[in-house]
């Protein structure tokens, strides 16, 4: 609990730096993602993070330290060749995106992995920082790697904000971009460059070999709350920032915890809760979305199976007339006039059920949707009367009174349907 | 991407089956692995088609998720576990010939990793045998193989199993990454130079041999990681075979008629 409040007031001041940088880190690579996932890009992300490993060592190996700006400059090259040469196999081999992938993340990691076993066995004291890249060590983060991390961190969230439309459009439709003129080229290239960076400046914190999820995850998650672009970047960034400070949280406690392995698994846990529980498109709300409207449909359906009866002059309907009516479903049926009787649509004497009134003019009205659809079909759509009950037989539940108002006056409130059943009205006998 | 995925999502696997077993030995670890390759694949295809998440993206956060779950593993049992995280990334074949599979007379058989490696090998080319038809089948044309009656996604669990297996297998050799190379570089580098699926299993074993000799080599020369020269030299490979084409595209091994579309 100590811990917890020593952490959280940011006494030490080099805390207050670690959570400064991962705040940053993770909003910048949750805006490059978010663009990546929706360009259908997410695992370039991937391969850029793993190909980063040869350029760490190598600008490890030129400047003998562990200086940042050398190994930044080395990895920012090592991910731009990797990226050039992703687009290069692609556009002159026909192996598929995915292969070519795979291929130069292994190859450049493989390549990596070679010039660290190098540096291992030249016996260079600064070593033992070099393997923090791996799997990332928020904690080390000094007041000078904050100037480069940081810095870059927040020149990617301005140029994102800057070209913010020149970048929707690459993502959503790069052929409109071109063909009203942008230079759809020059804006993947700097689109690239700065996912580029967000892998570079998470190299410190997160590592090579996690900093894909770190890519990939906000944009997913938040996708599931919202439809809107910036509150989709503003979401993105939130999930981000939040897992980043948790991660750098918990390999402080633990000092033996790599910081990046904690920082995915808090990402992973928001993304998967809002794959589970965000409202309309979570997996738990389109459940139950879909349960009410099967109700709905049958409330609707057997509400018509009697009205469709007293049209024929048939006056009284025993319950076991209507299961018959519904095969197979007798507890579904069952279960649906009980709520019926209970919401007030239906009467039960003895067995034998029957309308009550707001029953009865529920049943009209769905059977009038039902017409009046059929009816518009044919008008003014062309469509053969003994094809439009399918479509009216869905789009009965869902027309709005609105809708409904729109096909009586375009059809002049008419009488028969293509049928010739009446079309019942509220003030009908019947 | 599979093979890779499923490389990164056996770690946890791994590090639970090293604990149960207490030992590299046991058939834990490869049970342990075969699951969460199996766990895997699931996780993913509920994400693509229950929760609609975009398939790149489902493959990207269920392998980065198991993957950061085996590093904490391996952290947390760090005193219990003889295994760490440079193991993990890239193995090391130099120590394999000092694990001797000694028998209870006392008489040495040799490393004991090359039991399972042959193991391995008779077990993947026995499968690819027993179903070259069906592979070949749902590779190139899953609709039809389902339309015809076979069952495509009891094939497609058995590939993947193979992969989950294979890479375990080579685990300790190569590590869990570097694995993704040899299981993706040699096929797609022969991929460029043949058009016909016999000539290229062939050249894809040709090569992943080559690539092996040369790389322990090269390593032994600079006195590297093996594994990470082996796929170095796989990578020089595949790029120069691309530069090659790129220049001259109509050069093909293994088929008379280049012109051709692709043939079974």
């Amino acid at each position: 609990m100590s811990d917890f409040v020593y952490f959280f007031t940011f006494q030490d001041a080099s805390i207050a730096y670690v959570v400064i940088g991962i705040t940053l880190l993770g909003i910048g690579s949750a805006y490059v993602g978010t663009y990546s996932f929706l360009d259908k890009k997410a695992l370039l992300g991937d391969a850029i993070s793993h190909a980063v490993l040869p350029g760490i060592c190598l600008g490890f190996m030129l400047a003998g330290e562990k200086n940042p700006l050398y190994i930044v400059t080395g990895a920012f090259l090592s991910g731009a060749l990797a990226t050039f040469l992703t687009s290069w196999l692609k556009s002159k081999t026909r192996l598929s995106d995915d292969a070519i992938i795979a291929s130069i993340l292994s190859i450049f990691f493989g390549f990596g992995i070679v010039l660290l076993t190098v540096i291992q066995k030249s016996g260079n004291p600064e070593m033992a920082g070099l393997n923090q890249f791996i799997f990332g060590n928020a904690i080390a983060i000094l007041e000078e790697d904050l100037y480069i991390y940081g810095g870059l961190a927040i020149l990617i969230i301005i140029t994102l904000s800057v070209l913010r439309k020149e970048f929707s459009m690459l993502v959503f439709n790069a052929d409109f971009g071109t063909s009203i003129g942008y230079p759809m080229g020059a804006i993947r290239m700097i689109f690239n460059v700065l996912m580029i960076l967000a892998v570079v400046i998470g190299i410190q914190a997160i590592g090579v070999v996690l900093m894909a999820a770190l890519l990939i995850a906000p944009g997913a998650a938040a996708r599931f709350w919202t439809d809107k672009l910036s509150k989709l970047l503003l979401i993105a960034g939130a999930f981000s920032a939040v897992s980043g400070i948790l991660g750098t949280y918990v390999s402080f406690v633990i000092p033996q915890m790599p910081t990046g392995p904690w920082v995915v698994v808090f990402l992973s846990l928001f993304a998967f809760a809002s794959f589970l529980f965000a409202p309309k498109k979570g997996v738990l709300s389109r459940f139950i979305a879909r349960k009410y409207y099967l109700k709905k449909t049958h409330q609707d359906h057997l509400l018509k199976a009697i009205f469709h009866g007293l049209e024929k002059g048939q006056s009284t309907f025993p319950i076991e007339e209507i299961y018959e009516s519904f095969p197979y479903k007798k507890k579904e049926t069952k279960q649906t006039i009980d709520d019926l009787v209970k919401s007030d649509l239906l009467i039960n004497n003895q067995g034998l059920i029957n309308f009550s009134a707001k029953g009865k003019s529920e049943a009209k009205r769905i059977v009038r949707l039902h017409r009046l659809w059929e009816l518009y079909l044919n008008e003014y759509m062309n469509i053969a009367p003994d094809h439009v009950h399918d479509s009216a037989e869905k789009l009965e539940h869902i027309l709005t009174p609105e809708l409904e108002a729109l096909l009586e006056n375009r059809l002049n409130y008419p009488k028969l349907d293509p049928h010739q059943e009446t079309i019942p009205r509220d003030n009908d006998e019947l | 991407m599979t093979g890779d995925a499923i490389s990164h999502a056996v770690l946890p696997g791994i590090v639970i089956g090293f604990f149960v077993s207490g030992s590299q030995r046991g058939l834990e670890v490869i049970i342990g692995a075969g699951l969460l390759g199996i766990l895997a694949t699931l996780i993913i295809n509920w994400l693509k088609n229950k929760a609609k998440v975009q398939l790149d993206a489902s493959i990207g956060i269920t392998f980065t998720l198991l993957f950061a779950i085996g590093i904490i593993l391996i952290n947390m049992l760090a005193y219990k576990v003889d295994l760490d995280q440079e193991c993990v990334l890239y193995g090391e074949i130099a120590y394999l010939p000092i694990d001797l599979w000694i028998t209870n007379a006392g008489f040495s058989m040799g490393p004991r990793i090359m039991y399972l490696a042959v193991l391995n090998l008779v077990l993947v080319i026995g499968f690819i045998i027993l179903l070259y038809k069906e592979l070949t089948l749902t590779s190139f044309d899953e609709n039809f193989g389902l339309v015809i009656g076979l069952p495509a996604g009891a094939i497609n669990l058995a590939l993947m199993s193979m992969v989950s297996y294979t890479t375990v297998s080579s685990f300790e050799a190569v590590g869990a990454i570097l694995v993704v190379a040899l299981l993706v570089v040699p096929p797609a580098t022969a991929f460029l130079w043949t058009k016909k699926l016999t000539s290229l299993i062939k050249l894809t074993c040709a090569l992943g041999i080559f690539i092996s000799i040369a790389g322990y080599y090269m390593a032994y020369l600079v006195d590297s990681s093996i594994a990470g020269m082996m796929v170095a030299v796989g990578g020089v490979i595949f790029l120069g075979s691309a530069l090659y084409k790129s220049i001259k595209p109509n050069s093909l091994f293994g088929t008379s008629t280049p012109s051709k579309p692709l043939e079974i």
